[in-house]
């Protein structure tokens, strides 16, 4: 077997330095009921390298690839080009197959680019400090809830009607089971909610999406000051990282923690994962932040260096009083946010940005000029809604069937709720084509 | 009249008049090694005796400090937030954590004096 | 005062570790070169990308202001691709050498996963496509769920959870479910005091007080002292096993019956399941939920820290409280439950997992297959006995064996050397090693955990058993300087953490912000 160098020779040679006659006898301690026989039934044997290929590739071939088809879908994880680099870098041994840099004398790499990837979050968001990433995103959120919780001492947060459902649904999810309250404004189709006169002095946190999941850019100052009269914090969520590089950052805004899906940067959809959680806020509340952090010092010669840091706060000492459970976090995920990150650069983000929200609007502008379409939003990033004359969702199982993915019906977040039926999601981004555009709106002209 | 007392769990506390004035110790410190950072508590908060009244990092090992006695903080030390490592060069004197205003002063009749402090922690050796 | 403590000493160099000058104008050492951050190659007017101009210059976002600047460095690609490379060649690997690190699973990361993984038809879907359009996704997730049901015996498996510790906290939930559902809301989890920091923290953020339960002289859960904490407000025990001691705990089955005598559930962190595949059925020793750590039993890599997965195995009773999302199996194919229905507890993470987790997983286990998982398991075993019968005599082993995947060492070997276990794995970085994990489990003095994995030939092991027998007789022979100067070798010696921890600096800044800070 090709990832097991033992030969029979090596076991023997080896159970006799140990004393015991088989491999087996080392099972020892094992109670007698719970020992198995021989191999577990029912599961093939190990096959070669061309085989499982064979086999992999054929279900990988049961699905429909964004790249292969004009493709509007969007909603929390977005389809951009990822340089060749990205791939090629982090697949470097030294990167992918290392652990947690506990060890900073043989880990100075990670390290490293640890710290470019918080200040580059950093600098994103517009905030102070960042931590070394989440799981993604919807954890983010929820994580950012309870550090408000614990700065504030209070335990209400409300979630904004514009929030990604499923990052509503995990925040609730921790809400219900760690013991605090989530309230849910209603689902923000218009981009016309106003949460500020539902601050009180109970609340923790005020959570917003910008732009929302309806596709709303709006300004956040006055709702920062609404919360931070009343000792709340303002939380910003960002599913689609690419916007800071067009939108003033939260940071600027007046956000006291920045939580954003980094998965745009660097990262292929995957089918919802693994992706990168970037999580930000203000230096003063940076014991409070749950996660790894990097921090810059000195070896025992003067030089430069990086460790993990202000490590006190996490599971691993503090046990039963860490800020939170998480261990592991999304190195690998990260690094490539930064590499292709720092291809970009200032003026690579800033473009890509602009062609997206270019790209957008010329969709939008198309989208509006089909019979039985409007489109809902007058602002929006590089995804925004469509309020169609029939049910989304099986409009869009009609454009698969034509080879095209026309999007996210609202009715596939949020369930229950049938006003919503017929609203369609749909992102453009630099990867979209004006032929897309083309093949979409003619598609819907034929269908509705 | 001044006269410092001790806890099992490290803490001094010194009195005069109704106020006490509360730290770690030099054992404390040196079990903990280089501090790093302290966290204080309000003032204005009502401590209850045996409780979390601070938390005191080091690189490797957080703590909490707990309250002595029962009491409201009055005062807290700005200088271990600019330089921790006052914990460690000057635990019983610069390196003290808050100041507290006694509500019970019976309750400290049941910590430790120096001699019994000293002795407990011979034994931890 | 109560301390929380890794139990290791200070890292903070001393003065007499300085090493001579380094004679080079570039400050390099042959091919290990210096590197500064990115941000400080950066050039206005460089880039590593050309993209065309946008068709239009309108702006549609409302009352916000488009962004000024940002602060990010312009690099072109050949600098960016030596910036990353160096940085790489700064980091300890497996590909590089033999990564003994106990309780993380350092195995060899076949590069068939990687190749799979980015296939298109899985690398390139999106998680809100159509169904009709991801089948085969679906039915990969299937396939792997059903896998890991087999090698567990379980009657369910919720493959939602991001990592280990998030599993964890599935898990539990589900239990807290369960109860409360029964009416039987609870307040106690106990748990050993041998556990992963993790599961304390998972308990406490559910609102549990966590009660520790001691171990035995042998490193197992104290049957007696179980049993005289369970009692009507107990929900769950959660106890690793193979434990964090890297032994098995023997009475594991009588540990269930109790637990469940007791109306409590039993959460068994699965971290060091990778010493028992297709050997042990965790059905079969009557727990209730379990996570599995892909990226340590199933070989997908751990990149630095990340990502994970951590799907968590359930028995009957749990898994109608298992989160969204959930794919079914149906007649006309597919199907995924993305809303939590019915006793579902809610939703752990966005989207339905960890997809570019699962297809490496999948490709690792069919690789194998049955026969190979059982063989990957009997050699981790057989390769950590081998560790532990041959350093037994030169070093001092914490428990006599026969141990699981992993050996455990305490400090006893170096009591009056003036070497302590830190001193002793930064020597080791110096014979180009990574350590063991060091001062875990906390309840060895000076712990010092081997897991060697299934990957290491006997000839690598041979190697490493040498090299650690070399080292403890140079510190019992007096040379401590030898250990308390290490690492000299390495891109960098010891790191300052104190002064890290004091003044944090947690990312760069450019010199003229740096020096109005210091106004």
């Amino acid at each position: 077997m090709r990832y097991l160098p033992l030969t029979d020779d090596d076991r023997k040679g080896m159970l006799a330095r140990i004393g015991v006659s088989s491999v087996d006898a080392l099972f020892a301690d094992v109670p007698e009921a719970a020992r198995r026989k021989g191999k577990i039934e029912g599961l093939p044997d190990h096959a070669g390298e061309l085989d499982v290929e064979r086999q992999m590739k054929a279900l990988a071939a049961k699905n429909m690839p964004a790249g292969s088809v004009p493709f509007f879908v969007g909603a929390g994880a977005y389809r951009h080009h990822v340089p060749a680099a990205v791939d090629h870098l982090i697949q470097r041994g030294e990167f992918l197959t290392s652990y947690t840099p506990y060890q900073p004398e043989v880990s100075q790499g990670t390290l490293q680019y640890l710290f470019e990837f918080q200040t580059q979050v950093g600098l994103l968001t517009g905030m102070e400090v960042a931590n070394a990433s989440m799981y993604d995103g919807s954890t983010g959120c929820a994580e950012a809830v309870m550090m408000a919780n614990r700065v504030t001492r209070r335990s209400r947060a409300i979630l904004s009607g514009g929030l990604h459902p499923h990052y509503a649904e995990v925040t609730r999810t921790q809400a219900r089971w760690t013991n605090f309250t989530a309230i849910d404004a209603p689902a923000d189709v218009e981009g016309k909610e106003d949460l500020a006169a539902l601050v009180d002095d109970q609340t923790s946190c005020v959570v917003v999406q910008n732009p929302s999941v309806y596709g709303h850019v709006r300004d956040l100052s006055a709702l920062a000051e609404a919360c931070h009269a009343k000792g709340a914090l303002l939380i910003v969520v960002v599913t689609e990282v690419v916007s800071l590089g067009l939108l003033t950052p939260p940071g600027e805004m007046g956000a006291d923690i920045v939580v954003c899906e980094g998965q745009g940067i660097g990262n292929a959809l995957n089918f919802g994962g693994p992706y990168v959680g970037l999580f930000a806020t203000r230096e003063k509340y940076m014991r409070q932040m749950p996660g790894r952090l990097c921090g810059e010092t000195v070896d025992a010669d003067g030089k430069r260096g990086w460790v993990l840091t202000l490590s006190t706060r996490e599971q691993h000492i503090r046990r039963e009083k860490a800020t939170s459970n998480i261990c592991t976090n999304s190195g690998l995920c990260a690094l490539a946010f930064t590499i292709h990150l720092s291809l970009l650069g200032e003026a690579g983000l800033t473009k890509l940005a602009r062609i997206n929200h270019a790209t957008a609007i010329a969709a939008a502008d198309r989208l509006a000029k089909v019979p039985g379409v409007t489109v809902v939003n007058d602002s929006f990033f590089n995804e925004f809604t469509l309020r169609l004359s029939r049910d989304a969702a099986s409009v869009t199982e009609t454009l698969a069937a034509r080879n095209i993915l026309g999007g996210v019906p609202v009715s596939r977040l949020i369930a229950g709720q049938p006003q919503l039926n017929n609203l369609l999601l749909v992102a453009a981004t630099e990867t979209t084509t004006d032929d897309h555009i083309e093949a979409l709106a003619a598609a819907l002209k034929e269908i509705l | 009249m001044t006269a410092t007392k001790f806890t099992n769990d490290h803490e001094w506390i010194r009195i005069e008049g109704d106020t006490a004035t509360v730290g770690i110790t030099d054992y404390a410190q040196q079990q903990l090694g280089d501090v790093v950072f302290v966290e204080l508590p309000d003032v204005g908060k009502t401590l209850e005796r045996g409780k979390d009244a601070a938390v005191v990092e080091s690189v490797k090992a957080a703590s909490e400090v707990y309250a002595p006695i029962d009491g409201t903080v009055t005062e807290v030390n700005p200088a271990l937030t600019d330089d921790p490592a006052t914990v460690n060069t000057d635990p019983h004197e610069g390196g003290w954590f808050f100041k507290m205003k006694v509500a019970d002063p019976t309750q400290l009749d049941a910590l430790l004096d120096e001699t019994q402090y000293k002795n407990m922690i011979a034994e931890l050796h | 005062m109560a301390m929380n403590s890794v139990g290791r000493g200070d890292t903070r160099p001393q003065a007499d570790m300085a090493s001579p000058p380094v004679a080079t104008f570039t400050g390099n050492r042959g091919l290990q070169m210096e590197e500064g951050l990115i941000f400080e190659q950066g050039q206005d007017g460089r880039t590593a990308v050309d993209l065309p101009e946008p068709k239009t210059a309108e702006l549609r976002i409302g009352n916000v202001k488009p962004r000024t600047s940002i602060g990010l460095p312009g690099l072109s690609e050949p600098q960016v691709i030596r910036h990353y490379t160096r940085l790489s060649q700064k980091n300890y690997a497996i590909d590089a050498g033999l990564y003994p690190l106990g309780s993380c699973t350092m195995k060899h990361n076949p590069r068939l996963n990687e190749a799979m993984a980015r296939l298109p038809g899985f690398a390139d879907i999106h998680p809100l496509q159509p169904i009709s359009t991801v089948q085969g996704a679906l039915e990969a997730i299937d396939s792997l769920a059903d896998w890991l049901l087999k090698l567990t015996g379980m009657a369910a498996v919720a493959m939602s959870p991001g990592a280990g510790a998030h599993g964890e906290q599935c898990g539990m939930i589900a239990i807290d479910a369960a109860l409360e559902a029964r009416g039987d809301k609870r307040k106690r989890v106990l748990v050993p005091e041998s556990a992963h920091g993790t599961n304390p923290a998972t308990a406490a953020a559910l609102g549990y007080a966590v009660e520790a339960i001691p171990a035995t002289e042998d490193g197992r859960v104290d049957l007696e002292a179980l049993k005289a904490k369970l009692g009507p407000d107990v929900a769950a025990i959660m106890l690793t096993n193979p434990n964090t001691c890297g032994l098995f705990e023997r009475d594991i089955v009588e540990i269930a019956r109790l637990v469940h005598e007791a109306g409590a559930l039993f959460y068994c962190d699965g971290a060091n399941f990778n010493a028992i595949v297709g050997r042990v059925r965790p059905a079969d020793l009557g727990i209730d939920a379990m996570h599995i750590n892909l990226h340590k039993t199933f070989s997908t890599p751990h990149g630095g820290g990340g990502p994970g997965a951590g799907p968590v195995v359930l028995s009957e009773a749990l898994a109608p409280y298992a989160p969204a999302s959930a794919v079914v199996r149906g007649p006309n194919g597919f199907t995924l439950v993305e809303h939590a229905e019915g006793a579902s507890f809610g939703r752990m993470k966005a989207f339905a997992g960890q997809m570019g987790m699962f297809t490496r997983a999948l490709t690792y286990i069919l690789s194998h297959g049955a026969d190979g998982l059982l063989q990957a398991s009997s050699d981790a075993v057989l390769n950590a006995n081998y560790v532990l019968a041959s350093l037994k005599d030169t070093m001092s082993a914490a428990y006599d064996g026969p141990c699981m995947h992993e050996a455990l060492f305490d400090d006893r070997f170096l009591k009056d050397t003036g070497v302590t276990t830190l001193d002793f794995a930064k020597a080791m970085l110096d014979e180009g090693y990574h350590p063991m994990t060091v001062y875990f489990p906390l309840v060895i003095h000076g712990a010092m955990l081997i897991e060697p994995t299934e990957s290491e030939s006997k000839e690598a092991v041979d190697l490493f058993i040498a090299t650690l027998a070399d080292l403890a007789r140079r510190a019992k022979s007096g040379d401590a300087e030898h250990f308390t100067a290490a690492p000299r070798l390495t891109p960098r010696r010891r790191l300052d953490e104190t002064a890290a921890a004091r003044k944090p600096v947690l990312r760069w800044r450019p010199t003229e912000q740096l020096d109005e800070a210091a106004e």
